[in-house]
C-alpha cells in the first residue's frame, strides 16, 4: 500500500512537468500576442519591444520553459500579464475561494437532492418511480449551462424578484442561488443512481435481515444500518468532487460575472495571460491526482480485499 | 447418439442462439424510451444534415418587415404557408428565421461531433485501448500514462486553450494553400478551418476516457480461458484482437459512445457560445444561445433563447437516455 501511494507521488511531478509543458508550448507556438492585447491602443514598437524584454518574452522558448519550472518549484508563480504587479498565486487562491464557496452550495444541492432520492427509489426498485426518477434526473442534466442560467435569472430574478440578476457576494448571498442550482443539478442523477445501487447492496446483506428478526423497526433499520452503510461508497466519490472545487465552472462564472476561477481561466485564455494560464493547469492536474490517489486509498482503507501494486 | 443426430443439435442450438448482440437489440426494441430516443436522433440528425433542402430560408437572409416575430404556430395560411411564410419558429433581432438558423447550427454539430466522435473515440480511443490492454507492461503504462497528463487538465480547459491557440496557424495555413492552389479557393469560407479546429480540440480529450474502457475490457477478457484456446490454437495477435477481444468489449464501448456523444454535443456547443467554434456568419447553436441568453433578451424575446435551447436539450437529452437505455440491456450487472 505505501509503496503504491509513493510511487504515484512519485509520478506526480513528472505529469505535472509534461501537462505544463504542453501548455507551454500551445501558448508560446500559438499566435496572439500577450503584449498587444495588454497595451490595447496604446501599442507603439518601442514600448512593446521593453515589456517583451522585461518580461522575457524574447528569450529561447526552451529557456523560457526552463526558467518557469525552476521557479515555480520554488513557490513562485510569477506575475500575471493583465493584472501588471500581482502575483499569480494570490490572484488565483482569491480567485479559487470563491470558486470554492460556490462548488460547496452546489454540492450541498446534488447531496441533498441526490442521496434521499436515491435511498428511496431502492426501495421502489422494480416499480415506475425507479426509472422514472433517473428518467427526471437525465432530463434535468441535459440542459445546457448556456439554456438554464437564462432560464432560471429569467424565474428568480425577472418574474420572481427575489435575487438580483449578476453579481456574488458569498456563500450567504441570495445571489449564490442560481449558479448553486445550475451547477448542482446535473450532479443529482450521477449520485441518485449510486446511491441506489449502494442501497441495494446493503439491502441484500445478512445484518440487514438479522436487524429486522432482532425486531428492530423499519426505520431505525433504514436510518441506522442501511443509509450508514450505503453512504461509505458514496463519502469516495466526493473525493474526486475535490478536483471539481479547482476546476469551477467555466460557463456559470463567465455568464454570471461571478470572479471566481473557472472566469479567471477563460478570460486568461482570451488575454494570453500565460502565467495564468499554466497555473491553473498546473494546480488542477495537481489536485486532479491527489484525489485519485486519496479516492484509491479511501477505497482499500474501506474495502481491506483491494490490494494496490 | 449418433454423430449425425449431434450435429443437428448443434445447428439448432446455433440458430436458437441469436448471438449476444442481437438479443440485445431486441430488447433494446422493448423500450420504449430507447426507440423514441433512436428515432429522435435520427429525425434531427437528418434534419440537420439535409439542412440545405429543409431550411425554407437562407440563414443569413433578413427581412426587416418581420423583426423579433414571436413563435407562432398558427396555420393560417394553409399547410405550406406553415413551413414556408411564417417563420412559426420566431425571428431574431435582425429578422432572420430562427428554425432556418437552428437547422444550420444542428448540422454543424452534427457533424462536428460524429467527425470527433468517429477519429478520436472510436478509432484513436479504441485502438490505443486494444493495444495497451493486450501488450500491458510499458506498452500499457506508456499510452495510460499519456492519457492521465491528458485527463489531468481541469475539466475542459484543455478543449479551450487547444481552440484559443490552434485557429489563428490553421487559419494562416488554409490562406496559404489557397493562396498555392487555385483549386482550393473558398476553403477559408466555407469554414472548413473551423471544422477543423474544432474537430482537434475535442478529439484531444475525447480519446482518454475510451482507451481506458477498451484497456479493462482486454485486460480481463486476456485471462479468460477462450483466449488461451485461440492462442494455443496458433492464431495471430491480429486475429485475436480483432476477432475474440473487440466483439467481446464492443457492449460497453456502445454505452460510452452513446454517453460520449452527449458531452461532445455540450462541449462543442461551449465552444461556438465562448467564439472559438464555428464562426459568424455560419449559424451555430453556441452563438445563437449566447445571443438569446442577455437579460434584456430573455425579458423581451425568450423564443431566441428557446428556439436554439431546445433543440440543443433534445440532442443531448437523447444520447443521455439512449446510454442509459443501452447501460440497461447490455450491462449484465444491472439487468
Amino acid at each position: 500500500m505505501w509503496v503504491y501511494i509513493v510511487k504515484r507521488l512519485l509520478w506526480l511531478p513528472l505529469l505535472l512537468l509534461a501537462a505544463s509543458f504542453i501548455t507551454f508550448s500551445l501558448g508560446r507556438f500559438g499566435p496572439g500576442d500577450p503584449v498587444r492585447v495588454m497595451l490595447g491602443n496604446r501599442y507603439d514598437e518601442q514600448t512593446a519591444q521593453r515589456i517583451r524584454h522585461e518580461l522575457g518574452l524574447d528569450r529561447p522558448f526552451l529557456a523560457q520553459y526552463g526558467d518557469y519550472i525552476w521557479n515555480f518549484a520554488q513557490g513562485d508563480f510569477g506575475e500575471s500579464f493583465r493584472y501588471r504587479g500581482q502575483p499569480v498565486r494570490d490572484l488565483v487562491i482569491r480567485k479559487m475561494w470563491v470558486s470554492a464557496q460556490l462548488a460547496i452550495a452546489a454540492m450541498v444541492i446534488s447531496l441533498g437532492v441526490g442521496l434521499p432520492l436515491g435511498f428511496f427509489i431502492a426501495h421502489r426498485q422494480g416499480r415506475w418511480e425507479d426509472p422514472a426518477s433517473v428518467t427526471v434526473a437525465l432530463v434535468l442534466m441535459s440542459v445546457p449551462v448556456m439554456v438554464s442560467v437564462p432560464a432560471l435569472l429569467w424565474t428568480f430574478c425577472l418574474k420572481l424578484h427575489w435575487v438580483p440578476c449578476s453579481g456574488w457576494g458569498g456563500l450567504f448571498d441570495p445571489r449564490i442561488l442560481v449558479p448553486a442550482i445550475t451547477m448542482g443539478v446535473p450532479g443529482i442523477a450521477g449520485l441518485t443512481r449510486l446511491m441506489r445501487a449502494s442501497t441495494l447492496d446493503v439491502l441484500g446483506q445478512d445484518f440487514i435481515r438479522t436487524a429486522h428478526s432482532k425486531g428492530i423497526g423499519q426505520m431505525t433499520v433504514n436510518s441506522r444500518h442501511v443509509f450508514r452503510n450505503a453512504l461509505i461508497p458514496i463519502v469516495t466519490i466526493l473525493a474526486f468532487s475535490l478536483a471539481g472545487l479547482i476546476s469551477g465552472a467555466f460557463i456559470t462564472e463567465t455568464i454570471l460575472g461571478i470572479p471566481g476561477i473557472g472566469r479567471f481561466a477563460v478570460e486568461s485564455v482570451f488575454d494570453r495571460d500565460y502565467p495564468v494560464i499554466m497555473a491553473i493547469t498546473l494546480i488542477g492536474a495537481g489536485a486532479f491526482v491527489l484525489a485519485n490517489l486519496l479516492a484509491d486509498v479511501a477505497y482499500a482503507f474501506i474495502d481491506p480485499r483491494i490490494r494496490y501494486q | 447418439m449418433g454423430v449425425r443426430e449431434l450435429e443437428a443439435e448443434v445447428d439448432r442450438q446455433t440458430q436458437r442462439s441469436r448471438g449476444h448482440l442481437a438479443r440485445a437489440l431486441a430488447r433494446l426494441a422493448r423500450k420504449k424510451i430507447a426507440v423514441v430516443c433512436m428515432v429522435s436522433l435520427a429525425v434531427i440528425y437528418s434534419a440537420g444534415i439535409f439542412a440545405a433542402w429543409i431550411a425554407p430560408y437562407d440563414y443569413t437572409a433578413q427581412d426587416y418587415t418581420v423583426i423579433r416575430k414571436p413563435p407562432s404556430y398558427v396555420l393560417d395560411q394553409g399547410i405550406g404557408g406553415f413551413w414556408t411564410e411564417s417563420h412559426f419558429a420566431g425571428t431574431d433581432r435582425a429578422g432572420r428565421d430562427l428554425f432556418t438558423r437552428v437547422l444550420w447550427g444542428i448540422q454543424n454539430t452534427v457533424i462536428l461531433t460524429l467527425v470527433a466522435m468517429l477519429t478520436g473515440g472510436i478509432m484513436i480511443g479504441v485502438s490505443l485501448g486494444l493495444v495497451a490492454g493486450y501488450y500491458g507492461k510499458r506498452v500499457d503504462g506508456f499510452i495510460m500514462r499519456i492519457g492521465e497528463v491528458f485527463a489531468s487538465f481541469p475539466d475542459i480547459f484543455l478543449v479551450i486553450i487547444i481552440a484559443a491557440t490552434l485557429r489563428p496557424r490553421i487559419l494562416d495555413w488554409a490562406r496559404a494553400l489557397e493562396d498555392r492552389f487555385d483549386l482550393l479557393d473558398g476553403l477559408v469560407r466555407i469554414g472548413i478551418v473551423d471544422y477543423f479546429v474544432v474537430s482537434i480540440a475535442l478529439v484531444g480529450f475525447g480519446w482518454i476516457g475510451m482507451a481506458r474502457l477498451v484497456r479493462g475490457q482486454i485486460l480481463y477478457l486476456k485471462e479468460t480461458q477462450y483466449i488461451e484456446a485461440a492462442r494455443a490454437n496458433g492464431a495471430s495477435t491480429a486475429r485475436i484482437l480483432s476477432r475474440h477481444l473487440l466483439p467481446n468489449a464492443i457492449a460497453p464501448i456502445v454505452i460510452t459512445v452513446s454517453i460520449g456523444m452527449g458531452a461532445y454535443v455540450g462541449t462543442e456547443i461551449i465552444l461556438s457560445w465562448l467564439g472559438l467554434g464555428i464562426q459568424p456568419p455560419r449559424p451555430s447553436l453556441g452563438t445563437m444561445l449566447l445571443e438569446g441568453g442577455h437579460i434584456s433578451v430573455i425579458r423581451e424575446e425568450p423564443w431566441m433563447l428557446l428556439t436554439p435551447g431546445i433543440a440543443a436539450w433534445l440532442l443531448i437529452l437523447a444520447w443521455n437516455l439512449l446510454g442509459d437505455a443501452l447501460n440497461d440491456v447490455l450491462n449484465p450487472r444491472t439487468r
